[in-house]
């Protein structure tokens, strides 16, 4: 006993101070995406064809990215020659919207609060039920290690719970292989209403990189109503607590 | 390399050869061979089909020879049936049934012959079990093995489990708490990677590789770039392929000490459960100050990796790793010296050594039965020979075993990245690879944490890849933690299950 109070003086205390303090985040962590529209020369199309899920566009001579297709590789920036596109640190991705996604270089719209009445309801407790439908298990870790201490998810009234029944949404992750549909849409019926849906990482929003493999469904699609998108392949944990707690009104 | 007779035909972890060089052995002659090496010290690393004609398949056995540094290529064709081999080589059965889902050529006389991911069979081929071969299949829908008998009960759980976890269904047959046997379906978490990679490499080939087994994303995507690079014939450059070793540890060092975290938590074993839970990410964001992401993507790419480590990173690295250490060491040593979680980990959960080699397990399930398997050791690639310190070898195969390979292989990556950091060889972190080498093929081993990755990678007339199988060690691994439970307590399920933590995409693909 003496040892493990030794151990734990010594450890210290590590929860982040976030929300009060920003995170910091590794140098190159390739985080919110910003396009410079000047940047751009006529008939420059370097990025676009380096991006191999057409997460990237021209439309009206602008470019555009869209982080639900994005598994944020960094490939695009990598090719483009003019530096009119590159990643930001900004860890803050998620939207309410899947058009939100889409980003041409100005500002981001963060994800906006639920509705009054959702908001009261689920504001202060929210209790998820998380649905792996495919998924590579890299979603899974960060999404785990929301109960770790550095995060610790339930300071923030939010859990994840094992029945269906006991929860206020679902949070899917991975492509919706085609043998985890059935499950999925089961686990889904079996949360009372109302309830609340979220698409966390790229593959729940859009299949990610086994898009259009036939063994996958592409992510959620039409398949659930969705209420919150969380890019990012994995999205970070940050990114992850962000677009919860801008859900809940909370930041 | 081959014998006198030419039948036999040999290469080393990361080299490649054109096709033709392979002889075509009948089968009789093929089963012969095969287990005549594997009762010499080898075993099955993959096995698998690809297809010969319109009725016709190659059958691929790449044999580990551990104790002489290759690998055994074996090929013959066969039809629509052929008679198994499980029932004398228990290793195969897997293979097996996987070979039949793919193309429907039933291995006649498979003791339990059954689908394995459930998914539609190739295009132009008959369903092995006379399924609509247009129809999606059932996953889980087959006969499951039943136990008969008075206060027998099955306990039947997933493919939704609990926690934040893949899903995959599990069958307890029991009498009272004690389990007599656990059956695991799986193919929940099914992509059809391999499909997606035929006539590739394509834009999204990396990506698809990295996410393989998310956590295993450095493993999967070296053995995928070391098939490019002997393809093309040039290796990864030196410090390149010192910076995936790094990075390579670096992903064993989180999920280890992740893992010792989880067995701790189900022991209700506080302390170190928090402070690994904490601990493991900090080795995730050391992997992410190197290439921005926590798992290591984008990192490893064909030809060395995309991210150098300038010797101010180095040494701010080495300065974290320090740290980090202390912080390891002494969340893990509470663990060990705690009398009340021995008594919960020790003997439980047995995997003899006889059972591990039967069921040809790998990695460090396998070295905590004590077989002597570790890629890093027996099949070192080109400039890494002698990098690597002695195996790491438990003998009792329980979940206490399993968590002290954990252990012991903490320590010895720490002191593998440290070296790594202080020796990192000058020059340029990535070459330029030329096209693939057309009719050829090439296998590629990498010890990823859990154990032996292996890609076999064959490439047709224009030099694109006719055909990618990939072989998580989970593929070798499930079977060991089925056995592992037989006559333990249910209740036993959660501490077995992590001291094994096997990646079911990995196993589903
Ligand atoms: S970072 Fe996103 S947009 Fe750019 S190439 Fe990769 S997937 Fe495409
Ligand atoms: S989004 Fe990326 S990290 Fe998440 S499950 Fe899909 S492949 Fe894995």
């Amino acid at each position: 006993m003496l040892k493990v109070i030794c151990e734990r003086l010594r450890q210290g205390h590590r929860t982040a101070k976030y929300p009060r303090q920003d995170p910091v985040l590794p140098e190159r962590f390739r985080g919110l995406p910003r396009l410079e529209p000047g940047g751009c020369p006529q008939d420059c199309r370097e990025c676009l064809s380096s991006c191999p899920y057409g997460a990237l566009q021209v439309d009206g001579g602008r470019l555009r990215l869209d982080m639900g297709r994005c598994i944020f590789c960094g490939d695009c920036s990598a090719a483009c020659p003019h530096e009119a596109l590159t990643f930001s640190r900004d860890h803050r991705l998620a939207s309410r919207t899947r058009e939100g996604l889409l980003t041409d270089g100005d500002v981001f719209a963060l994800a906006g609060p639920l509705d009054r009445r959702m908001k009261k309801l689920f504001g202060r407790s929210l209790k998820l039920r998380q649905v792996s439908a495919g998924g590579c298990n890299a979603c899974e870790a960060d999404l785990n290690v929301l109960g770790t201490l550095t995060y610790d998810l339930g300071r923030f009234g939010i859990q994840f719970v094992a029945s269906p029944r006991h929860a206020d949404g679902i949070l899917v992750t991975g492509p919706v292989a085609e043998n985890m549909k059935g499950a999925l849409l089961e686990t889904y019926a079996a949360i009372p209403e109302p309830k609340l849906v979220i698409a966390s990482g790229a593959c729940a929003i859009g299949g990610g990189p086994y898009r259009d493999s036939p063994e996958v469904n592409n992510g959620l699609g039409d398949l659930l109503p969705v209420d919150l998108y969380i890019p990012g392949c994995p999205p970070h944990p940050y990114t992850v607590l962000d677009g919860l707690l801008r859900m809940l009104g909370r930041l | 390399m081959s014998d006198s007779t030419g039948k036999i035909v040999s290469l080393k972890n990361g080299d490649s050869l054109p096709l033709e060089t392979l002889p075509l052995l009948s089968y009789g002659e093929f089963g012969d061979r095969l287990l005549e090496t594997c009762s010499n010290l080898g075993r099955v690393s993959a096995y698998f089909a690809y297809p010969a004609g319109d009725d016709e398949l190659d059958l691929l056995a790449v044999l580990a020879r551990d104790w002489q540094g290759d690998l055994v290529l074996l090929r013959t064709r066969i039809g629509n049936t052929y008679p198994s081999l499980t029932p004398r080589c228990p290793q195969l059965g897997l293979f097996e049934r996987e070979i039949a889902e793919e193309f429907g050529a039933v291995p006649t006389g498979h003791p339990w012959f059954k689908p394995l991911r459930f998914h539609r069979v190739q295009p132009g081929r008959l369903d092995a079990w006379g399924r609509d071969p247009l129809r999606h299949p059932v996953p889980g829908e087959m006969p499951f093995y039943q136990v008969e008998g008075e206060e027998i009960h099955e306990v039947a759980v997933g493919p939704v489990h609990a926690g934040i976890i893949e899903p995959g269904h599990f069958r307890f047959q029991c009498h009272g708490e004690k389990v007599l046997h656990l059956e695991i379906s799986r193919g929940y978490q099914h992509r059809g990677i391999e499909q997606l990679l035929t006539g590739g490499p394509h834009g999204a080939t990396i990506h698809q590789l990295e996410a393989a087994a998310g956590d295993t994303t450095i493993g999967h995507a070296s053995a995928y770039c070391q098939a490019l690079e002997s393809l093309s014939g040039v290796p990864a450059s030196p410090r390149g392929a010192a910076l995936r070793a790094i990075a390579l540890e670096l992903e064993r060092l989180a999920n280890h000490v992740g893992d010792l975290g989880a067995l701790a938590g189900d022991i209700g074993y506080l302390p170190t459960a928090s402070f690994c839970g904490r601990i493991r990410g900090d080795y995730l964001n050391l992997t992410a100050e190197i290439c921005g992401s926590r798992f290591g993507r984008g990192l490893v790419r064909p030809g060395g990796v995309a991210f150098d480590v300038d010797p101010l990173l180095a040494a701010a690295m080495l300065q974290r790793l320090a740290a980090m250490e202390k912080d390891t060491r002494g969340a893990i040593e509470l663990f060990f010296d705690s009398p009340s979680v021995l008594a919960r980990i020790e003997g439980t959960g047995i995997v003899t050594p006889e059972v591990a080699e039967e069921l040809g397990m790998v990695g460090m399930a396998a070295r905590a039965s004590g077989l002597t398997i570790d890629s890093r050791l027996h099949h070192p690639l080109g400039n890494r020979e002698g990098s690597f310190a002695p195996v790491v070898i438990e003998e009792d195969g329980d979940v206490c075993a399993r968590a002290k390979i954990r252990r012991r292989e903490i320590y010895d990556s720490l002191e593998m990245v440290r070296k790594g950091l202080r020796n990192l060889p000058p020059g340029p972190i990535r070459c330029a690879l030329p096209a693939l080498a057309p009719r050829s093929l090439t296998v590629s081993l990498v010890e990823g944490w859990r154990g032996e990755v292996v890609h076999v990678a064959l490439t047709d007339g224009r030099g694109a890849l006719s055909r990618y199988k990939v072989v998580d060690p989970s593929f070798r691994n499930w079977g060991g933690l089925a056995m592992a439970l037989r006559g333990e307590q249910i209740s036993d399920f959660p501490l077995c299950n992590k001291s094994f933590n096997l990646s079911y995409c990995g196993f589903d693909l």
